[in-house]
């Protein structure tokens, strides 16, 4: 392997910044399009099913150099996602299942040769193959980064030549096939590209972890974006700073964990502060539909109320007010005191009135309301004492353009002046009894 | 994790009859432990998650490790149970509150915590974390560990392994039928008032628990094989539950023994082999299964093909008798017609041997016998393209095709009912006569 003479000036520290970093972001990269094809665990496979090739290929060459042995292992991965291929295809069994069979029985197997291996050859001579397994930063050789920078080349080239064919089968394998594009094909080739990665990372964070560095970027990049990508480019951007940063943290902790649980930290981070899908943006999201939904019933409670003598603007008994909903007395209060403030309504004592605004507002409520039963009455024949409740679910998301649309529909359907005109129109039901 | 030296495992060939019992009999109970939750794990596509747990319950005993400072199996459960619990619940709210994909969930938490469970590991003072030891196991040594109950020494591993075995048992007993129902059907199982979320829970806990306690006997490799395949092997076999649970434990019981021996003949890891013998009977069920195996498959689809092509045969026959001509086909020439090769010789031979074909002179003729099949299925061919142009009112240049493919599937009954929906069952729809 040519190598320029700089690696080997490399100081060991550095060698291994550079190599898990290097790693940590063509398994970010790779990983995504696994995760998106929904073969997350595909990474944790691989890397099982690696050892009896390894152990397989130091016992017929008795070369334990880490080209043999990548080779081995290649060759036993593959094998092991052929035959889980064959298994989904052919039999009953399902994708998991499959997944757990190849992983132990593959594992097994290597255990086995392993053991072998220890107990025909002269004692120590096969620490190597352990050490290929579980995964040791700390030895990091030249040979391995010329590894990992071979791999990287290799499945960028791949990932650059493929990109549009990798993005219809990770998103939609039935429409490739459909469209007579080799899936298959493509699947395998994409299973091949998470085979050398994982590979090339088993001497270094180990069988347990690497499947972690397949995941984690890729499943923290999707908290953040939705092209694929910005999503590969996170990814792998996201693994190289977990590579990168990881094995400087700890003190005394192993590099491969260390690594790992950086990577974890920042999905949790992601998880919690991403803009779009992350918790607090979803809660702080949820909260806010929560509260206009509390505030369209409110208004078109007062409303409804209100609505014999609207022109008076009369003042509504809080007791009456709350049995229009069912309110508990504790929840009316905090939410007419919100709506005060927001000027809506004005709240004295024990009655509340709607302010000019707050008439306006309401009365905007109730249409949305009430259009949305009049288009499930005439449209979708619905009943008229049924229609109350769906409309109470779906006004609050009814956008504008869609109320006039109701509008025109309705105007289009019967002619009726009163949903044609920017008014509120009557109810279609009785009003009162029927209300929980 | 105590006790894993390869050095005392070496001269375990030349032990006594009653220590390989020992070791079968603790393989055994062990696996059959893991094999009766293993058929739910697998039914409910959850197989990984066998390997998730048992991964993950690392951090859990470290804990407990770390806070009782004692190797006390009380405080190591709970721990363990606790992590293995955590996985199913971090997993399952992952997917569900933050729209992670669910395999990508799983491989995130596990992940996560083994190594958080390595790094806690290392803080134990004084405890050498053997990573290999906690993959293979310590079968070989399980007859030095003794306990002695009501007089009788028994390995500690074996009456460990026989406490979960019937500690599965008996709540899978228990829960049968909530088990059954939410596994095949948790919506249903959720209407009907068991909640299939708990039962996911128990299930998971019992799962961590028969992990750790088969951990130090076995070794985390053969306990998600057993967990996993024989389980799926089983759903090649079966189809309903209680055998396949019932089948699972036996193939559990058959994989220690024959793995044993396998493993004494060729000096290898006894639980490694275990796992392979495993792989070995789920790769004859995948090929040999009389159901859904691959071989049988093929065998069902060669006949059917071997039925066709005969039909089609008698068909190109009786087809030309019909047009009154005294010219009479060679063999090679019928079996070109109906697409030759292989398949259409075997077919004829088949219809001569027989006594439905005759051959004279070279030339093929139909026998009364072989007329009469020919024309029952010349009539099912003519009566279902009736039926297409009659009832589904298909053009004419449309019917051919598919009552060719049809026609060997019409049974007398079939032909009976067409007859009677058909308003002219005496001609098809090209004109020509539908024999009776």
């Amino acid at each position: 392997m040519n190598v320029p003479d700089a690696m080997f000036a490399l100081s060991l520290s550095t060698k291994v910044t550079v190599g898990t970093a290097a790693l940590g972001g063509i398994a970010g990269a790779i990983g995504a399009l696994a995760v998106l094809r929904g073969r997350s665990l595909l990474g944790d496979m691989l890397s099982h099913a690696a050892l009896p090739g390894v152990v397989l290929a130091f016992l017929l060459t008795g070369s334990r150099s880490l080209a043999v042995l990548s080779v081995g292992a290649l060759a036993s991965g593959l094998a092991a996602v052929g035959l889980m291929t064959l298994v989904i295809r052919w039999t009953r069994t399902k994708e998991d299942a499959a997944i757990g069979v190849m992983l132990s029985t593959f594992f097994g197997l290597g255990v086995v040769l392993l053991s072998k291996a220890t107990r025909s050859t002269a004692s120590g001579n096969s620490a190597g193959l352990t050490s290929f397994l579980f995964g040791e930063p700390g030895n990091m050789l030249t040979s391995d980064l010329a590894l990992i920078g071979a791999v990287g080349i290799a499945s960028a080239a791949t990932l650059a030549l493929l990109f549009k064919e990798f993005k219809l089968v990770a998103f939609d394998p039935d429409f490739a096939l459909s469209q007579g594009w080799p899936a298959t094909r493509l699947d395998l080739a994409m299973m091949t590209l998470v085979a050398a990665v994982t590979i090339a990372g088993l001497p270094i964070v180990g069988v347990v972890l690497m499947a972690a560095m397949i995941i984690l970027p890729a499943a923290t990049a999707r908290m953040w974006t939705h092209r694929l990508h910005t999503l590969l480019l996170l990814a792998g951007a996201l693994g190289v700073v977990a590579g990168g940063v990881g094995p400087r943290l700890g003190h005394g902790v192993p590099a491969g964990p260390a690594i790992v649980l950086t990577a974890a930290t920042l999905f949790v981070l992601s998880l919690l502060f991403a803009p779009e899908q992350g918790m607090i943006a979803r809660l702080v999201h949820e909260q806010r539909l929560r509260r206009r939904v509390a505030q369209d019933h409110l208004l078109r409670s007062l409303y409804e109320l209100a609505e014999p003598r609207l022109a008076e603007t009369p003042m509504i008994p809080f007791a009456a007010l709350a049995a229009n909903r069912g309110w508990r007395p504790a929840r009316l209060r905090r939410l007419l005191s919100a709506n005060q403030e927001q000027g809506l309504l004005a709240y004295r004592g024990d009655a509340v009135t709607l302010t000019p605004l707050g008439i306006r507002a309401a009365a905007e409520a109730t249409r949305r309301h009430r259009l949305w039963e009049l288009y499930m009455m005439r449209v979708a024949g619905a009943a008229a004492d049924h229609v109350d409740r769906s409309a109470d679910d779906v006004e609050h998301l009814l956008p504008p353009a869609v109320l006039l649309e109701l509008e025109a529909e309705l105007a289009a359907e019967t002619a009726a002046e009163a949903a044609a005109a920017p008014t509120v129109p009557p109810s279609p039901h009785r009003m009162g009894g029927d209300a929980p | 994790m105590t006790g894993c030296s390869p050095a005392l495992a070496v001269g375990w060939p030349t032990w006594l009859v009653s220590d390989a019992a020992a070791i079968i009999a603790t393989g055994a109970v062990t696996a059959a432990a893991c094999a009766v939750l293993g058929s739910f794990l697998v039914l409910r596509r959850m197989s990984m998650m066998g390997d998730a747990i048992s991964h993950a319950v690392l951090p859990g005993i470290a804990a407990a490790f770390l806070i009782t400072q004692s190797y006390s199996v009380g405080p190591l459960l709970v721990g363990a149970i606790v992590a293995g619990l955590a996985t199913a619940a971090l997993t399952q709210s992952l997917h569900h509150y933050a729209r992670v994909p669910a395999d990508a969930s799983m491989g995130v938490v596990f992940t996560s915590l083994f190594a958080l469970g390595v790094v806690l590991i290392t803080q134990v003072k004084g405890v050498h974390f053997d990573k290999q030891c906690v993959f293979e196991g310590a079968l070989e040594l399980t007859p030095l560990y003794v306990v002695t109950i009501a007089g009788v020494e028994l390995p500690r591993a074996l009456v460990v392994g026989g406490v979960v075995l019937a500690m599965n048992l008996l709540i899978v007993a228990l829960l049968w039928k909530e088990l059954k129902l939410s596994s095949f059907d948790p919506a249903l199982s959720e209407t009907m008032g068991f909640s299939a979320g708990l039962l996911h829970y128990l299930l998971m806990a019992l799962t961590a628990i028969t992990a750790v306690a088969s951990f130090e006997a076995v070794g985390s490799i053969l306990v998600v094989a057993m967990l996993i395949v024989p389980a799926a092997t089983a759903h090649l076999l079966v189809d309903r539950l209680g055998p396949m649970v019932f089948l699972s434990a036996a193939l559990g019981a058959v994989c220690s023994g024959l793995g044993y021996a396998l493993a004494a003949w060729f000096d290898v890891n006894i639980a490694g082999m275990m796992a392979v013998v495993a792989g070995g009977l789920y790769g004859l069920a995948v090929l040999l299964s009389p159901q859904y195996g691959i071989l049988s498959a093929v065998v069902r689809n060669a006949r059917l093909a071997l039925a066709v092509v005969r039909d089609d045969l008698l068909g190109v026959l009786y087809r030309l008798e019909e047009l009154g001509t005294e010219h009479r086909l060679a063999a090679a020439e019928a079996c070109a017609a109906v697409g030759g090769g292989l398949l259409a010789r075997r077919g004829l031979a088949g219809l001569l041997r027989a006594g439905q074909v005759t051959q004279t002179t070279g030339r093929l003729e139909l026998t009364p016998a072989g007329r009469d099949a020919a024309r029952q299925l010349v009539r099912a061919h003519r009566l279902w393209e009736n039926y297409l142009v009659q009832h589904l009112g298909l053009p004419l240049d449309h019917v051919h095709a598919p009552a060719d493919r049809v026609e060997h599937y019409i049974d007398a009954t079939m032909k009976e009912s067409l007859e009677q929906k058909l308003d002219d069952a005496r001609t098809d729809p090209h004109g020509r006569e539908i024999p009776n």
